[in-house]
């Protein structure tokens, strides 16, 4: 990548070509079986669908850094943010967790946001740092007083099962959408903060926002329940012990020679590809649309020249707010939908390595300020990803299969799996190295 | 008396272990800084150098101990650590030639060096775990306490005790000898010299004849060396974990650039305000009040935050400095 990304010329087969390849490599998942695929449609289907989770995500990464270049390391935040959508939204309220601490809960959160916004308000006005201290500081024993006993009250309400403030019990597909203004909420907090950053500074701001949005997913009980998990969330598509109950179904997948449990698995990953498709071709499209537009063609000029696109009389620090929070959403409403497809919601699963660094490889991989590139890469990576669990081992057994029986090598085949990470960094490095603008590269 | 208790129970639940930290990461941020500040760009794969370090330091410490040679009180880690600075550096050397150089030699934007440096903390990190598995490791021998708290008590009367391990004191030590080397190097010899050149106005330092390949050579060994020492030392103070490297590498950015990147003398102030606040506001002082104001029971723990946040208080205090000092306290560098 040089500093101006200007278009070179490639086949306008390239793409079609790759993504041919790609559908191909899933179909021999889900049919073929040896040393290399499990021949489990399940399995293929199962890949697909996180895969296109992530290009969602990866969607979102390319708007912030392939149109803006803005470098935002903090992803997995923002995917763990809208994850939480889903346990807000589409769980049924919990008995008595409102009336124990609700109204005193939200009223100290007013209080905390209040005390930010007097303490700009003071700092603006006054210019004084002893005045903000201590406005900070009253609102801060304030908010402590006001919070602590509502979440005590909220976490002893029936802890074993509850203790969380529960949902609202409405449908989980309008939690995605939620999901997406939640990251969006928090990424225009973070951009008033952040985005005046240079390029270093902005990414290991974002990697510790990231991380400090997991870590009160992780530690707030009341919310979320923490580490004790939330599990059975509902779901927008059929249960499978219900199709294996349901005789018609049944009789459907005999006719076409499954058994009823592995259609059933089968049928419902479909439904969640369909749904997951119809969100990732809408927001292709939307993005396409606005990339095409001026608004498209001002963001790449602030990205190839901000200098330039100043002078210009065009609002840079407004435009990257715009994008970082566009971007942040739309990597929000994946979160929420695999929070939706997992049915459970783990915050100790939110680890960076496989939610920000891994998501951007495949952002680098697919080609960075394409869209189509962005979502190729992410599949891709992605199947190459869950492969490797099992290619790694594979190679491995092979390789030492001459040496003889001992420590080494129980050593070597038992830190196989490690290979993961081995792989994913030199994928990348070679991308960098000898296609720097990715597989599909920017038009 | 009381007054002596507070003094007592605040140095042994935050002085002490504020201090090890600070130290520790004061250490990880030297070489962040070091690196940003010739190489001009945020090393992301800092936190898995140091594992990497500590995991060879480790291996050889295994092997020391399996030939019989101990330290006595200190930890056998000592003897094992030239052997891991070395293979470290062998790695970030190889690193450089491999990865690095061609981006240097296009003059490629500093972002596309950060993205390359994600590529080697996957690969340093995956190196790692093949080399030494995902396990806690508990690698310290030697004596455990230098001051242990029934002695203490025993000693003073008094009813607070106090803790300093052997691994607290041995890492202020090293550190402070570590820094006094650093600086001597780059204040007194030629070599720091040109270091310091090139950090300050590289075209200027290349029309004085400097190689600026031997500068970035000797740059990684150092870098590789500070973060081996670092990871050492929070591994024996703690334990080590090849996760927990990556982990920290927040705070150390944290440190580097509240001190201001590429400036040696604000790494080591930033790791200690980290270190310092982290400590502070995760402690709960419910204990140093009581001995203060003996008729006072307050409500609470006195606990500003849970402990869980700990790396939180990292960024906000990043974010204030940033806010205020756009380039750090000590006025670092920028792209």
């Amino acid at each position: 990548m040089a500093t101006t990304r200007q278009a070179a010329a490639t086949s306008p087969w390239r793409a079609p070509i790759l993504f041919a390849i790609l559908a191909l490599l899933f179909v021999l998942e889900g049919t073929v079986r040896n040393s290399m695929f499990s021949g489990s449609w399940n399995t293929s289907l199962a890949i697909l669908n996180m895969g296109l989770i992530s290009a969602i995500t990866a969607l979102g990464v390319n708007m912030q850094w392939g149109y803006a270049g803005l470098f935002n390391v903090g992803v997995v935040g923002f995917l763990a943010l809208g994850g939480l959508a889903p346990v807000l939204i589409a769980l049924p309220p919990v008995e008595g967790a409102w009336s124990s601490g609700g109204m005193r809960l939200l009223l100290s959160l007013f209080v905390g946001m209040g005390t930010l916004a007097m303490a700009k308000m003071a700092w603006t006005r006054t210019r004084s740092g002893l005045i903000v201290a201590g406005v900070l500081l009253a609102g801060f024993v304030a908010y402590r007083w006001l919070f602590d006993p509502a979440v005590l009250a909220i976490e002893a309400n029936n802890p074993a099962r509850h203790g969380n403030i529960g949902g609202l019990g409405l449908p989980v597909l309008l939690s995605w959408v939620v999901g997406g203004l939640f990251a969006a909420a928090a990424a225009w907090a973070v951009g008033k903060v952040a985005l005046g950053l240079r390029s270093d500074y902005l990414a290991i701001a974002t990697l510790g926002i990231g991380e400090i949005i997991v870590a009160v997913l992780k530690n707030e009980d009341w919310l979320a329940r923490g580490v004790k998990n939330i599990t059975s969330i509902p779901r927008p598509v059929p249960y499978e012990v219900d199709l294996q109950a349901n005789p018609d179904f049944v009789d459907f997948a005999t006719s076409w020679g499954f058994g009823a449990a592995e259609a059933s698995g089968i049928w419902v990953k479909l439904c969640y590809m369909l749904l997951f498709l119809v969100v990732l071709l809408t927001i292709i499209l939307l993005a396409e649309l606005a990339l095409k537009s001026p608004w498209g063609r001002m963001m790449r000029a602030i990205r190839d020249n901000e200098t330039a696109a100043e002078a210009m009389g065009k609002d840079v620090t407004a435009r990257h707010l715009q994008v970082f929070v566009l971007g942040s959403a739309v990597i929000g409403i994946a979160g929420a939908m695999m929070i939706t497809q997992d049915g459970l919601m783990a915050p100790t699963s939110y680890n960076p390595l496989r939610y920000t660094f891994l998501i951007w490889v495949m952002v680098i991989v697919g080609g960075s300020g394409n869209n189509w590139g962005a979502v190729l890469g992410a599949i891709l990576i992605w199947f190459i990803w869950i492969k490797v669990e099992i290619w790694g081992p594979n190679l491995i057994g092979f390789l030492v299969t001459p040496l003889p029986d001992g420590d080494l090598k129980t050593h070597l085949l038992d830190s196989a799996p490690h290979m993961r990470f081995i792989v994913m960094g030199l994928v990348l490095l070679l991308v960098l190295r000898f296609a720097p603008r990715g597989l599909v590269p920017e038009r | 008396m009381d007054i002596l208790n507070a003094l007592v129970a605040f140095l042994n639940f935050v002085f002490i272990p504020a201090a090890a930290y600070g130290a520790q990461l004061a250490l990880g941020a030297l070489g962040v800084t070091l690196i940003y500040g010739i190489l001009r760009f945020s090393n992301f794969a800092h936190g898995d150098t140091m594992a990497f370090g500590t995991a060879v330091t480790i291996i050889v410490t295994w092997g020391l101990q399996a030939l019989g040679i101990s330290l006595g009180p200190l930890p056998t880690a000592l003897l094992a650590l030239p052997f891991g600075i070395a293979a470290t550096a062998l790695l970030a050397l190889g690193t450089d030639r491999v990865v690095y150089r061609f981006y240097r030699v296009q003059k490629a934007a500093p972002i596309i060096l950060v993205m390359a440096s994600v590529g080697v903390m996957f690969l340093m990190n995956g190196l790692t775990r093949l080399l030494i598995g995902v396990d806690e490791i508990r690698f310290t021998d030697g004596a455990r306490f230098i001051i242990n708290v029934r002695d203490f008590r025993e000693w003073s009367g008094l009813e607070e005790g106090l803790a300093l391990r052997t691994t607290q004191l041995l890492t202020l030590v090293v550190a402070v000898l570590v820094v006094w080397a650093l600086f001597w190097f780059l204040n007194r010899t030629k070599s720091g010299k040109a270091m310091r050149a090139y950090s300050d106005n590289e075209d200027l330092a290349l029309l004085s004849g400097i190689d600026p390949e031997r500068v970035v050579r000797m740059t990684w060994i150092i870098a590789a060396g500070l973060a081996t020492i670092a990871g050492v030392l929070y591994g024996l103070d703690k334990s080590f974990k090849a996760f927990n490297y990556f982990q920290i590498l927040l705070p150390i950015f944290a440190a580097a650039i509240v001190g201001g990147l590429g400036n040696p003398l604000g790494a080591i102030a930033g790791g200690f305000v980290v270190a310092f606040s982290e400590v502070a506001v995760t402690y709960p002082w419910v204990k140093v009040a009581g001995y203060l104001f003996p008729g006072w029971q307050p409500d609470g723990l006195l606990q500003l935050l849970g402990t869980e946040y700990k790396f939180a208080v990292s960024f906000v205090i990043l974010i204030i400095v940033l806010l205020f000092k756009p380039t750090g306290l000590f006025s670092g560098k920028s792209v």
